[in-house]
């Protein structure tokens, strides 16, 4: 950084417009390899403008694999009809042609789990009519199920198991995000789009090129250490050479991630696509836990690779560098460390963390989405702040802490509000230790 | 292609409630981040409070709707204060992380489905200006001039938000050229050195966030007064694209957000217009009109990287009194 | 600035500061600051931990000690820029403990930055009325109302002025700040600190960094502060600085008051020589420092290096900074 003034601005120019053409390049070779594809990319209801949506409950429970069946006529007066099935969330949405008349749903009673109780005066059908606005939503909310009189501790157990492997997922992604931060001073929001490039490029390998998903993953992982590769050489290194402010890079990285979601969105629209084994078996004889294997494996993957990082950063020369650049890149420099090299590996250490963790989030959702990695990005930064800034194994701690607190809130709160509580908490702890958990004091300034 | 629809769809959006909303907006965001170096990202929170303090108020309490709108002000200064006390004595960066998650949090409450009767959940709010277009004093119908021909009650949001907005500008000028600007100013770039001088940094910082809250949120009441109130409009990126508009007008200056908001609408209503018909007349190959759309999103989050690379000061700012001090 | 280096006129030095036999923690006739058991630790690291210590009233001291003594972490923690892990301290008698910077300003203890702090997007003169205190302008309620501060404005702008001349930076006054040399940012900074009429000055390592010709008048104008019946203190490295203008001399090492007393006493004191200089006891700072031409042992030649090295470091992260501000 100490050459920042030698760097000739007319160069910087190109190379910043080369960064761009690079991403709208990269962005268009996914269209263009996802052509041929096309079959399973083709048009489907969420390519219609207009959406109804809404979702399936029973006595305060999501229930996921339940149709939902709209019908209604489209703009030439024909008939419509489509079905779709609620998600892990309960969640169902269907794309229509028009805004015009009146459709209606139908949640289809021999879809619904045995145990679900229907209560007095419900209704199997609701009608619907769209407003001003472009989506509708229409929910169907059911009583409690007998059978799920669960323990409240069989349900604290069940929770907590998941939340552990969220917080896993949320750490493979923090890590990256915290080293980064710690090397640089950047707080990157384009974190988000990178843990969605990895779950794209999985996507991409399986249902585009037809590859098993063993070998699909490594592959999107390598492309994803790519991306980073690539986004450092291109614009963030020409950034730090030319002496842009930690305010000004961070801005920076939201238009970025901005470009890059909706770069997205061109290619894969608003629907949401599944990889291959995402519908799984739960492994019998757990007791309360429902755990299925892709679950096993997940959790697995992320503890093997987090171990791997963590011997990396503590064993390796190139890791130990790391640590002395986040500690302080000016005394690294002076005792000749190569500061630009160190920060040139976080960055792909760091996209191909982040890439991986797209495709565990995939799972865990499940689906792909384009903007999958930003819903889950507030909760990395919630992650890497109640860990404190810039330390790796804080990032880690403080990952697991918000998966639990995600998943264990909704014992007490309502599910669509389970980010909330995450969220609120790292407002407090904010209050009190500052530092985040494993931070330094002197950090905060 | 009918060129003449594109220019004047472009020119109509220059008083379109959400235009004038988002000129208040980055009025608000300038005081923060302009002038006191505040990086506030949770504007779409403030406007979120604002527009559902309003809203609720109306239809929950039975109040008129000038008190409504007092109500969403207050509201947003309350934020403010929450906002501001766990983290304005700390390091910059964590108030842009509790504010951003704070704006969440916000969004993630009005669209619960547990709060419906009062919240409207995912279908927001509406039904409540009819007290505000009953205080219309203007001749009924629908007049005006060229792109600019509204109804009655249009106009009247639009008089209403320039007025606002004439006051905001009014009141961030005569602060700004006041003792009280030049300490904000002086805590944006460096908080010791003002503290050195005896002045309470903190309360500055705090003032300076509640004063640019209330703008903000006058905001989000202007822009509910001519639409409806709904909980996807406030998401992460709205926050975004505030920020993208002040820098383009100039952060530290009195008229960059107004021209910066209102340039902004504009061009993102040319290319929304423009896009699909070029789409239509085959001038873009391999785009659908549906992603001509996206493409205009991906050009402003282009524009916003640009913008912040070559021209931090914006179009109406000088290089020396840069923008960026960190 | 006017390059003739003419030497300080010599000025009588305050004597009698203290009572009773000198050596660290003494007692003074009339001490304005008086600091007790205060440390601070650093991550596992004792930054400052000083017993006993007087500042004496109406008379220039010198808080001097090798790099890394702790002299700035003491100003820091004396001026509420910082919180210690242990101890009290009171200025004028009243204590200081837990009262934040700004508080400690506006009772009358002012303080500069080792690196300055001039503030460099708002002009000259706005720097300076920005150091008048009790400004009713500065009231958010009161700062829209012009009426209710034109009169004190105008009297702060001549205030103003009229230091700006004394430290002739008059003809700078429409300049933004950042547009100045260093020295005259160090001018400048200690000019603003005066707008509040402050009994006591800290000055952070006024000297660093300012050019020879400059470094004569910053002298002059510390001399001036004590005529004015003004208290200062102030941190350096340098010994050969401290001796012309220095009452009292407070030197410090790895955190602890080693030596204090009236420069010529101090300066010979063993104590002294062995904490300062260490084993470089025969190598002159100044020559070190670059301010004095002069031969250097290779002793003395791998201590400069270490200098230049860490100097390099100081210089990289300016730069930084510099090329984000000049774009």
């Amino acid at each position: 950084m100490a050459h920042a003034r030698t760097a000739p601005v007319p160069r910087l120019h190109r190379r910043v417009v080369a960064a761009l053409a690079f991403l709208a390049a990269a962005a268009a070779g996914v269209g263009i390899l996802a052509g041929p594809a096309g079959s399973s990319w083709a048009a489907t209801s969420a390519d219609y403008p207009y959406t109804l949506k809404g979702n399936v409950r029973a006595a305060g429970e999501s229930v996921p694999d339940a149709t939902v069946r709209v019908t209604g006529q489209d703009e030439e007066g024909a008939a419509f009809e489509e079905e779709a099935t609620t998600d892990k969330n309960g969640a169902w949405s269907v794309g229509v042609p028009t805004k015009d008349g009146t459709w209606t749903i139908e949640l289809v009673e021999s879809s619904l789990p045995s145990g679900v109780a229907v209560p007095d005066g419900f209704s199997f059908t609701q009608e619907a009519t769209f407003g001003a606005t472009s989506t509708v939503t229409r929910n169907f909310t059911l009583g409690a199920a007998e059978r799920q009189t669960v323990g409240f501790w069989d349900q604290f157990l069940s929770r907590a198991v998941n939340g552990l492997n969220f917080g896993l997922m949320l750490a493979l992604a923090a890590i990256g995000l915290s080293l980064v931060f710690g090397t640089t001073g950047l707080s990157n929001f384009a974190h988000g789009e990178m843990v969605t490039f990895g779950a794209l490029m999985a996507l991409l390998f399986t249902t585009g090129f037809g590859l098993s998903i063993w070998v699909a993953i490594p592959i999107a992982v390598i492309a994803s250490a790519g991306l980073g590769l690539a986004m450092d050489a291109g614009l963030w290194r020409p950034l730090r050479r030319k002496g842009l402010g930690t305010v000004q890079l961070m801005i920076v990285s939201i238009g970025l991630s901005l470009a890059l979601r909706y770069v997205y969105q061109m290619f894969v629209g608003g629907r949401t696509e599944q990889l291959p084994g995402a519908v799984a078996e739960v492994i019998p004889g757990l007791g309360p836990i429902r755990l299925t294997v892709t679950d096993l494996i997940s959790m697995g993957v992320s503890i093997v690779v987090i171990v791997a990082f963590a011997w990396w950063l503590m064993r390796t020369r190139i890791g130990r560098a790391t640590r002395a650049v986040s500690d302080n890149p000016s005394l690294a420099a002076a005792s000749g460390i190569d500061v630009d090299g160190v920060v040139r590996v976080v960055w792909v250490v760091a996209a191909a963390l982040a890439g991986l963790s797209g495709v565990l989030w995939a799972y865990f959702r499940p689906g792909i989405k384009w903007d999958m990695g930003t819903s889950i990005l507030l909760l990395i930064f919630a992650a890497v702040t109640l860990g404190g800034l810039g330390t790796a194994f804080g990032a880690l701690v403080g990952s697991i802490i918000v998966g639990l607190l995600v998943e264990l809130s909704t014992l007490w709160i309502p599910s669509d509000l389970k980010y909330v509580g995450a969220l609120v908490v790292l407002i407090v702890i904010l209050l009190f230790r500052p530092q985040g958990i494993l931070g330094r004091r002197e950090r905060i300034g | 292609m009918n060129f003449l629809q594109i220019i004047s769809n472009t020119l109509a959006q220059i008083l379109a409630p959400a235009t004038l909303g988002y000129v208040l907006a980055a009025i608000g965001l300038s005081v923060h981040f302009g002038f006191a170096g505040l990086l506030n990202m949770g504007v779409a929170g403030f406007m979120a409070i604002g527009a559902y303090g309003f809203a609720i108020s109306i239809l929950t309490f039975g109040l008129p709707w000038p008190l409504a709108a007092l109500i969403g002000l207050a509201a947003a200064v309350v934020f403010a204060l929450i906002m501001g006390i766990p983290t304005l004595r700390l390091r910059g960066d964590y108030l842009a992380i509790v504010t951003i998650a704070a704006a969440e949090v916000l969004r993630l409450l009005f669209l619960t489905s547990t709060f419906r009767p009062v919240t409207g959940s995912a279908d927001g709010l509406s039904g409540f200006q009819a007290g505000f277009r009953a205080s219309n004093p203007l001749p009924p119908g629908k007049w005006g001039w060229g792109p600019w021909t509204y109804q009655s009650d249009q106009w009247w949001v639009i008089i209403v938000g320039v007025i606002t907005i004439a006051i905001a500008v009014l009141l961030v000028w005569a602060l700004m050229r006041s003792p009280w600007g030049r300490v904000i100013r002086g805590i944006r770039e460096d908080e010791d050195a003002v503290g050195s001088l005896g002045k309470n940094v903190f309360a500055f910082k705090m003032q300076a966030l509640v004063v640019g809250g209330i703008i903000i949120a006058a905001g989000g009441i202007i822009t509910a007064m001519g639409t409806n109130v709904n909980p996807n409009v406030y998401v992460t990126s709205q926050t975004f694209y505030v920020w993208t508009a002040l820098l383009l007008g100039g952060a530290a200056t009195i008229f960059g957000p107004v021209l910066g908001a209102v340039l902004f609408w504009m061009v993102r209503a040319f290319l929304s217009n423009l896009l699909p018909a070029l789409v239509s007349i085959g001038w873009l190959p391999f785009l659908t009109p549906e992603q001509s759309q996206m493409l205009v999103f991906v050009l402003v989050g282009a524009a916003l990287m640009l913008l912040v690379i070559f021209r931090p000061q914006g179009i109406l700012g000088s290089k020396k009194e840069l923008t960026f001090v960190r | 600035m006017s390059a003739d280096v003419a030497p300080p006129a010599p000025r009588p030095k305050s004597t009698g500061l203290h009572t009773g036999e000198i050596r660290p923690g003494v007692a003074k006739v009339d001490p304005i600051i008086v600091v007790d058991g205060v440390r601070r630790v650093f991550g596992g690291l004792t930054a400052v931990d000083v017993d006993h210590l007087e500042i004496p009233r109406n008379a220039i001291t010198a808080l001097i000690g090798p790099n890394g003594a702790g002299k700035t972490t003491l100003f820091n923690l004396l001026t509420g820029f910082d919180k210690p892990n242990a101890g009290t301290w009171s200025f004028d008698g009243r204590s200081l403990a837990g009262i934040p910077a700004y508080k400690t300003a506006r009772m009358g203890q002012v303080r500069t930055f080792q690196l300055t702090k001039s503030l460099g997007l708002l002009t000259v003169l706005e720097n300076m009325k920005l150091g008048a205190p009790k400004q009713a302008g500065e009231r958010i309620g009161a700062s829209i109302l012009p009426f209710l501060w034109r009169k004190q404005e105008a009297e702060i702008e001549v205030k103003a002025r009229e230091l700006l001349a004394r430290f002739k930076l008059d003809t700078k006054e429409k300049d933004f700040a950042a547009s100045l040399s260093g020295g005259q940012r160090k001018l400048l900074e200690m000019a603003r600190a005066l707008m509040s009429d402050p009994t006591l000055v800290m000055l952070d390592e006024p000297m660093a960094g300012v050019n020879p010709a400059l470094t004569q008048s910053l002298l002059d104008h510390i001399l001036d502060l004590k005529d004015l019946g003004m208290t200062v203190v102030f941190v350096e490295h340098d010994m050969h600085m401290v001796r012309h203008i220095a009452d009292w001399v407070v030197v410090m090492a790895e955190g602890r008051i080693v030596a204090e007393g009236p420069p010529d006493t101090v300066m010979r004191e063993q104590a002294v020589i062995d904490a300062y200089l260490g084993a470089h006891q025969d190598v002159d700072l100044g020559v070190v420092t670059g301010r004095v031409a002069g031969e250097l042992t290779p002793e003395g030649e791998a201590l400069a290096e270490e200098a230049r090295e860490i100097d390099a470091a100081i210089e990289a992260d300016a730069a930084a900074t510099e090329t984000e501000d000049g774009k």
